[in-house]
Formats: structure tokens, C-alpha cells, sequence
């Protein structure tokens, strides 16, 4: 949060995001117009969280784009990340502690980024295999769980994962 | 499994916590109407909190410090759930200021909207009817339910094992041939048993004593020799007639499972085919039916054989000399238990070739029908490459399932020749003991030959049992699964439609995606209403509502005051006339194709629609008329005599309700032209329902109904929703603008930077 501004890279929009008493964000343009409801997106949320991100004002139109958070001022940069981890959901699993069986639909649990939890799998074909080794796990509730990199994680959770792939 | 019931006994225990903590924060007398248990923190991490609504006050513990809060229920109170991704929130409101928000996951969704019933109940100052209450949570049960939604969670129950024991279903019109099989199974390895056994006297009769000194007894031999010959020509028939059989009623079984299953996909809706891919399901019904029915009539029958043999070979041996056959018998636990060590690992190995192989099918229904798009972009290599990686998979799947199988065979071989070795050991030594005669030495090393054989065969039967198995799962994933617009029981009758349709405060959610909310909206018979609105704003959406391709979350809807879910869903589709944006035409004649949804239809009256549909024509051009081969590999039609055909299918059937999805944006103006002729003459006095994105296409339309995020924002006439310079107006004149904007190609640069 504290990194100092980087010269290079060009100035970036200026422009204010907060919450207002209603919890819905607020978004204050170069032109000093405010957008009452917009949403922080990522534009790619799987293959390069980092790059990208749009400001969507409530009637889908596009009020601005970032390329990346890196230039922002320390302030701005906090507002929009925090916008976008009230809005993102997607945990990410780093280790499988155990399933119910191996035939589906089988209880997963597992620990997440965002702590630990349990899910139901209701079948194979819910597991889908992104570009390379990234995995996309859609629970019986629609929540996608992420495995991004299925080499990377340890032996058990190899081994349990690889009943069902 | 174990585990599993070690974790719902701690839940329970939590449970009861939870309960504790609950009540001993309420005052004395307060009630508890309904309870969230929320499990997101602010920053959505996996945290449990709590919300609580009483008869007095909406109490919270905060999933970030463990806090309660109280907020009194005041009459300002607001409060509203929604949802994104799978992360709901439940926010509570005073006047224009959020108080207090809560983030769970969609699991936890029906106890949410459940208090939020109770708690806009509450606020309107409505009793909540006093309803039954779950004895564990003290929730009340929804209407019309035992059990409690939110303490049964999801029945995560895995099919059993013993998946092809479900077969018999199918099995069971077969009951006479099967028994008939079994028997003459029993008859013919009986048969097979009785050569051994006449080694025993030819070597003990004959042939020692001749070693011995003593002269052939001829006559004796000609007895054995006969007998021998007889038990073989006896196995030979009764074999022949038992695999007969087997296999006759195996094929049926198979054939029975194939029509079955696609029967059963044919009912599914089509919520269900949108999560499918096509080639696994094909291959599903394809291969996966024929596996079995192989499985059936060989790999069973084999080990049935197999069993009966090495029970009726003990008997014999155990008959003969118990010493001796315990120690042929012994080694027999020692490979069924190697038999049932592999057998899990090698399940799943087979599971992942089947899952790999429909990967492969999958590859292959991705390109050929895109095949066109493959050759623009010049990509054939890389869908070789696909291919080919898809390929690599399943070898490399394959070689890991091999290397333990290949394995297993030589293990058992080898435990055969140990097993022999044995026999030769005990044998020769009470034969010198004066045990046993050399004959029933013979007679068991005769006996054991075939009984290891039949050991090694009956190893192999692991391997086909559980791809069986695995094919069955899979076939049976299928049928079990119910279909998500279910048939009536008791069905309401409709003799003649008027075609009024009634949408009540509708909501549809499809995954974890609310695509309509709150609809309502009355069309009266005969009229023609034209829904607009944004790219995902939810029309193609109420239309599969309408057609019941999927079934409505809440409210409903209701074609002349009859609930379109009491209606048999054939009665209620005979009704309605589909015309998409992409006709798809089957593999057949256009007349054919014409009367597919009536295929009682007379050639008069074929020609009669197509005459309306402005197709006849175009039709009477082709080389073989009305006989002209369409669909796949059929004469090439272009897009709009293509959907002229449809059109002309649409009438046929006389529909009272007439749906057009975009029946006209895949086609250019003129096309389009003809193809509004014949739709005018299709929609005269329906009920019409159409969707176009070219605005202008919807004139005709008696009214407008602008859908915006899955609600209506607006409704009326054209010059009505022109005038008051609203959604529809700015929809028309972005519409208008990019319309002038293709005209003059010089500006276009300018239009395109905005």
C-alpha cells in the first residue's frame, strides 16, 4: 500500500471511488460527475488478475479502465481493491483435506484462500480444465472454486483430485 | 466414510452450540422467527456468523470480532438480499442508510430468503400464519414439507457401487431365458467336469495294472474312452445353447438400456443438455450400452461358468481326498484376495479412460461442426493439436491402468504353476504314503489344470466387471437424473386454447445468475407483443418460460388461467409454434421437415402451409420438389429458405401461441422481407410473442415490452414509448444511429472511437 509512485508510468485517471450510506459505491470522474452503483471488475479474473480492471457504472457502460492498479495513489489503489474483494468471489483451493467418495456427488473438504469450507461436487463434468493446469470447480450452489495450478499443489490433495480428473 | 459420519456428528454438536449461545441472548418471552447462518466475512473469507430475527429485533454476531448487534424492528427497517457469483448479501436498511450488512454463500440462500419472508411479514404488521416447525432448528418448515430445507443439507449420497445390480430392471422380462441360461450353464460345466473324473479308473483300471503286468481290459477302456467322448459331445451342445441364449437375451437387455436412456434424455429439459456436451453424451448412450450388453453376454456368462466350476470342482475334489484338495484349494483365498486389492485402484484407472475417451469424442463434436470456422482461420493445425493432446492423455491414462493390469495377469499365472508345484509335493508324497493312488493324483492334477485356468479367466473378470460398472454408473447417471420440468400428476385438461397468457410476479434464476425478477405481464389472445431490450436483458429467457423449457424459480405463469406446470407438457406444446433465429433443419425431405411437429399431416395440406410460408415456390424449383433431401449432407438452402421452412412448420401445426426469436436477424433485408410476408401470415389471429433485435421488424407489434436486467421497464405501443422519450426511445435511436452510421462508411471512423 505504502510502495512510492512509479515516474514512468503515465498519469492515471484521476478519479475518487467510496461507499455511501447505502453501501453502494461511488464513482467521482475527472469531470466531477458522480455514478452512484458502479462495480470494480477484473477484466481477466482467472489467467491475469492483476491486469485490467474496469469501473462499470450501473447501466453496464464502461466508466473507466485500468490497466493495471500499479500507478494508482496509495488511496485510490485501497478504495479499488477493497471494492473488489466485496465483490469477487472465487476461492481458491489449496489443499484438499478429503472427500466422501470418489463417485459423485461426493462432499469436498477443503481449505481455501478465504479459510476453510466444504462443498458438494454433483459431478465430473463440474470440474472443468482451463488453459494448462488450471482447474475451475463448480460446487452443487454454482460457486466456482479455483485450483490454479494443479502441479502445484501437495501430494494428497494430488492424489484425491486425480480420482476425479 | 467414516469420516463422513464423524463430520455430520460435529455439525450436529455445533448445532446444538449455536442453539445455546442463540438463547441465551434473548430476552425473556422474545421468540426466534427464523435464523441465517451466515459463512462469509466482509472481505467474503470463510467465517461463520450469525443472523437472528425475533419477534422483536433483528440480533447478529459479526463474523469478523464475534460481536452481536441488535437492531430493534423499527417500522423504517428495510431489508434486501442480492447476489453475485455465488456470494449473496443480505443488507438492512434505514431509509436512505445501509445499518448493517451480511455476506453468505448461496447455500445458505433458502434460510436467507426464509427470513426475509418472515421479516417483511413482521414489518407489514402480518402475523406469520402459524406454521409446523423443524424440531432441530426451530425453523418453520416451508408449506407442504416434512423436512427441514436448511438442517437437510444437500443429500450428498453417492451411487453404490453395485451399480450393475440396478441392471436387472432390465433384466427382469427376461426372467424365463435367463433361467433357462442358468440352467443349461449348470448342465454344461458339469458336462465339463466329468472327463477329470474318468482319468481317475483309466489310470487306477488300466493302465497300472498293464504297467504292472497285467493285459488291457478292452472292454473297460471302450467304457472310459466312450464316456469321455460322450461328456464332451453332451458339453458341446449344451454350451452352444446356453450361449446362445445368454447372448440373445444380453442383446435385448442392451437394446432395452439404449432406447430406455435415450427416452429418458429426450423428457430431460433442456437446463440439462445446456450443461452437456454432446459427444459424451453420445458416447454415453453409444458406447457405453453396448459395454455392458458385451459384459452381459460374454465377461458374465465366463464367470458365472467360472464360479460354478470351482464350486462343483471342490465338491468333486473334496469328495475324492480332503487333504489333498485343501492343499490344491489354498492359494484360492490368497489370489481372491489380490483379486479384490486391485480391483478399486483399477476401477478408477477405467473411469478415467471413459472420461478421457469422451474428451476425445468431445474434441471431434467441437471441430466438425465448426469445421467451417477452423478452415478460415486456417487452425487445423492447432485442432490437430488438440487432438492429438486429448490423445496423449488418453495414453498416457492408459499406460499407468496397463502397468498395474499387465501386472495382475503374470501374478496370477505364476500363483497357478506355485499352486501346481504344491500338488506335485503333497501328491507324490501320499502316493508313497499309500494315501492316495496315482489315479487320484492324475484325476486332481487334471481337475487343478482347469481350475487355475479358470482362476486366471475369472481375474480378468475384474477388469470388465468394473468398466461394466463404471458404463453403468454413467448410463445411469442419466436415467436418474429428474427432469427439472417435471410432468403433472394429475394433469389439467385444455380442450381448446384461446391462448391468453399470464406471467404473476415471476423470477427465474439460472445458476447462481438471477435472470428475471418480480415479471408480471398480461397478454390477451390474439395479440402481438414485441420484446426489446439490451443483449441479456432476459427475453430469450422468458420465452423458454413460456415453452417451459425451464420451469419458473417463483411466481408463475398461466395460459388461460391454467398453471402452464398443471398442464401435460406434450398437450401444452402441441399449442405453440416455435421459429427460431437458426432453423435447424433434420436429415430428411422438406416435407418431412414441414410436417414434424404432425407428421399425420396430408400432402395437401403440407403444401397449403408452405404456400402461406411463401416457401412453395423455392420448394417446386429444386430438383426433386417437395422429395428434396435437407439437413446434414442434404441439398445446401439459404438462410431465409431455410426459415421459410420453418415457418411453414409452424403453421402446420396451428398453433395458438406463436413464438419468433429473432426469426429474422440471420438474413438481409430483402430476405428478410419475404420472410415478414410469410410471418404475417402465421401470426394473423395468435397469440405472438417475438423477439428481433432490428427494431423496425416489430412495428407490427400491437405492443412493446422493454426488458431491462430481467424486469420490465417499460410498455405500449411504438408511438407511445416514442413520445415519452424513454428506454425504448434511446434503444430506437442508438439503433438508428448505427444504422446511419453503416450508411455513410466516411463518418464510420468517429462513430467507431466513441
Amino acid at each position: 500500500m505504502t510502495e512510492p509512485r512509479e515516474p514512468a508510468v503515465p498519469a492515471p485517471p484521476a478519479f475518487d471511488l467510496r461507499a455511501n450510506a447505502q453501501g453502494q459505491l461511488v464513482y467521482v470522474g475527472a469531470d466531477g460527475q458522480a455514478h452512484e452503483g458502479v462495480q470494480v471488475v477484473r477484466a481477466f479474473p482467472i489467467s491475469d488478475p492483476a491486469q485490467g480492471i474496469s469501473i462499470v457504472g450501473a447501466d453496464g457502460r464502461e466508466l473507466a479502465w485500468l490497466d493495471t492498479l500499479a500507478g494508482l495513489p496509495p488511496a485510490t489503489r485501497q478504495q479499488v481493491e477493497e471494492a473488489l474483494a466485496g465483490r469477487e468471489f472465487m476461492p481458491e483451493i489449496q489443499h484438499i483435506d478429503g472427500v466422501s467418495s470418489f463417485a459423485t456427488p461426493s462432499v469436498w473438504d477443503v481449505r481455501t484462500e478465504r479459510g476453510p469450507t466444504s462443498f458438494t461436487l454433483k459431478g465430473e463434468e463440474d470440474i472443468r480444465r482451463l488453459a494448462g493446469q488450471t482447474l475451475l470447480i463448480a460446487d452443487s450452489h454454482g460457486i466456482h472454486y479455483l485450483v490454479r495450478d494443479v502441479t502445484a499443489l501437495d501430494r494428497h490433495s494430488r492424489r484425491l483430485l486425480d480420482n476425479f480428473l | 466414510m467414516n469420516k463422513k459420519q464423524l463430520l455430520s456428528g460435529a455439525s450436529g454438536q455445533a448445532h446444538a452450540a449455536r442453539h445455546d449461545a442463540m438463547q441465551s441472548r434473548l430476552a425473556p418471552g422474545e421468540a426466534i422467527l427464523a435464523w441465517l447462518e451466515t459463512d462469509l466475512d466482509a472481505r467474503l473469507a470463510f467465517r461463520p456468523g450469525l443472523v437472528v430475527l425475533t419477534d422483536r429485533r433483528l440480533l447478529a454476531r459479526s463474523p469478523d470480532d464475534g460481536q452481536w448487534h441488535d437492531w430493534a424492528c423499527a417500522p423504517g427497517l428495510r431489508l434486501s438480499l442480492h447476489d453475485h457469483a455465488g456470494a449473496a448479501a443480505l443488507e438492512l436498511h434505514d431509509g436512505p442508510a445501509r445499518l448493517a450488512a451480511w455476506r453468505f454463500t448461496l447455500a445458505r440462500n433458502p434460510a436467507a430468503l426464509r427470513l426475509l419472508a418472515k421479516f417483511d411479514a413482521r414489518q407489514a404488521g402480518r402475523q406469520a400464519a402459524h406454521a409446523p416447525a423443524c424440531p432441530d432448528c426451530h425453523l418453520p418448515l416451508p408449506a407442504g414439507q416434512a423436512d427441514c430445507p436448511a438442517c437437510a443439507q444437500a443429500p450428498a449420497q453417492p451411487p453404490s457401487t453395485w451399480a450393475l445390480l440396478r441392471l436387472w430392471r432390465f433384466a427382469r422380462p427376461y426372467r424365463g431365458p435367463l433361467l433357462a441360461g442358468f440352467v443349461l450353464t449348470l448342465l454344461a460345466t458339469a458336462a465339463t467336469l466329468v472327463p477329470p473324473y474318468l482319468t481317475m479308473p483309466l489310470m487306477d483300471n488300466v493302465l497300472i495294472p498293464f504297467q504292472n503286468g497285467a493285459p488291457i481290459d478292452y472292454a473297460l477302456v471302450r467304457l472310459y474312452l466312450g464316456g469321455l467322448l460322450a461328456s464332451a459331445a453332451l458339453a458341446w451342445g449344451l454350451g452352444w445353447a446356453r450361449t446362445y441364449i445368454l447372448a440373445w437375451v444380453s442383446e435385448r437387455i442392451g437394446a432395452d438400456l439404449r432406447t430406455t436412456t435415450y427416452e429418458h434424455l429426450q423428457q430431460l429439459s433442456l437446463q440439462y443438455f445446456g450443461g452437456k456436451r454432446t459427444g459424451d453424451l453420445m458416447s454415453r448412450i453409444g458406447s457405453e450400452t453396448d459395454r455392458i450388453c458385451i459384459f452381459l453376454s460374454l465377461h458374465l456368462l465366463d464367470f458365472a461358468t467360472d464360479v460354478l466350476m470351482i464350486a462343483m470342482t471342490a465338491a468333486i475334489l473334496v469328495s475324492i481326498n480332503p487333504w489333498l484338495a485343501l492343499v490344491t484349494l489354498a492359494p484360492l483365498p490368497f489370489i481372491v484376495w489380490m483379486i479384490h486389492a486391485v480391483r478399486d485402484r483399477l476401477r478408477h484407472g477405467f473411469e478415467k479412460v471413459d472420461r478421457i475417451w469422451a474428451e476425445i469424442t468431445n474434441v471431434l463434436a467441437d471441430t466438425i461442426p465448426g469445421i467451417r470456422v477452423v478452415k478460415a482461420f486456417a487452425q487445423e493445425k492447432r485442432e490437430v493439436q488438440r487432438f492429438r493432446a486429448a490423445n496423449n492423455r488418453n495414453l498416457e491414462v492408459n499406460d499407468r491402468v496397463n502397468s498395474l493390469w499387465s501386472l495382475f495377469s503374470p501374478t496370477v499365472t505364476l500363483l497357478t504353476e506355485i499352486g501346481l508345484l504344491v500338488v506335485w509335493v503333497f501328491g507324490i508324497w501320499q502316493v508313497a504314503n499309500k494315501q492316495i493312488t496315482v489315479g487320484v493324483l492324475a484325476a486332481f492334477l487334471a481337475y487343478i489344470g482347469r481350475f487355475y485356468t479358470r482362476l486366471d479367466s475369472m481375474s480378468r473378470i475384474v477388469s470388465v466387471t468394473q468398466k461394466a460398472a463404471a458404463g453403468a454408473k454413467r448410463i445411469f447417471d442419466i436415467l436418474d437424473h429428474i427432469s427439472s420440468v417435471p410432468e403433472p400428476e394429475a394433469p389439467a385438461r385444455l380442450e381448446r386454447m384461446a391462448g391468453r397468457i399470464e406471467l404473476r410476479d415471476v423470477a427465474f434464476r439460472y445458476g447462481n445468475r438471477s435472470v428475471i425478477r418480480g415479471l408480471d405481464l398480461a397478454i390477451a389472445p390474439g395479440e402481438m407483443i414485441g420484446l426489446v431490450g439490451h443483449s441479456g436483458s432476459g427475453k430469450s429467457t422468458l420465452i423458454n418460460l413460456i415453452c417451459r423449457f425451464y420451469d419458473v424459480s417463483e411466481g408463475a405463469i398461466l395460459v388461460d388461467g391454467v398453471d402452464i406446470r398443471a398442464l401435460r407438457i406434450a398437450d401444452y406444446r402441441r399449442n405453440i409454434g416455435l421459429v427460431l433465429q437458426e432453423p435447424f433443419l433434420f436429415f430428411g425431405t422438406i416435407a418431412e421437415n414441414i410436417a414434424y411437429g404432425r407428421p399425420q399431416a396430408s400432402r395437401a395440406e403440407i403444401v397449403a402451409a408452405a404456400r402461406a410460408a411463401h416457401a412453395h415456390e423455392f420448394i417446386l424449383r429444386l430438383p426433386h420438389g417437395y422429395d428434396s433431401l435437407v439437413g446434414e449432407r442434404g441439398q445446401a438452402l439459404s438462410g431465409g429458405e431455410r426459415q421459410r421452412i420453418s415457418i411453414a412448420r409452424a403453421l402446420l401445426i396451428d398453433p395458438r401461441i406463436l413464438i419468433l426469436d429473432e426469426a429474422t436477424s440471420s438474413v438481409d433485408t430483402t430476405t428478410e422481407k419475404e420472410i415478414q410476408n410469410a410471418l404475417d401470415n402465421l401470426v394473423r389471429g395468435r397469440t405472438t410473442i417475438a423477439i428481433a433485435h432490428r427494431l423496425s421488424t416489430l412495428r407490427r407489434a400491437d405492443r412493446l415490452v422493454v426488458l431491462d436486467h430481467g424486469s420490465i421497464v417499460e410498455q405500449g405501443p411504438h408511438e407511445a414509448l416514442m413520445a415519452r422519450q424513454g428506454a425504448y426511445y434511446r434503444l430506437y435511436q442508438a439503433q438508428a444511429r448505427t444504422a446511419d452510421a453503416d450508411l455513410r462508411d466516411d463518418d464510420d471512423d468517429e462513430d467507431a472511437d466513441d
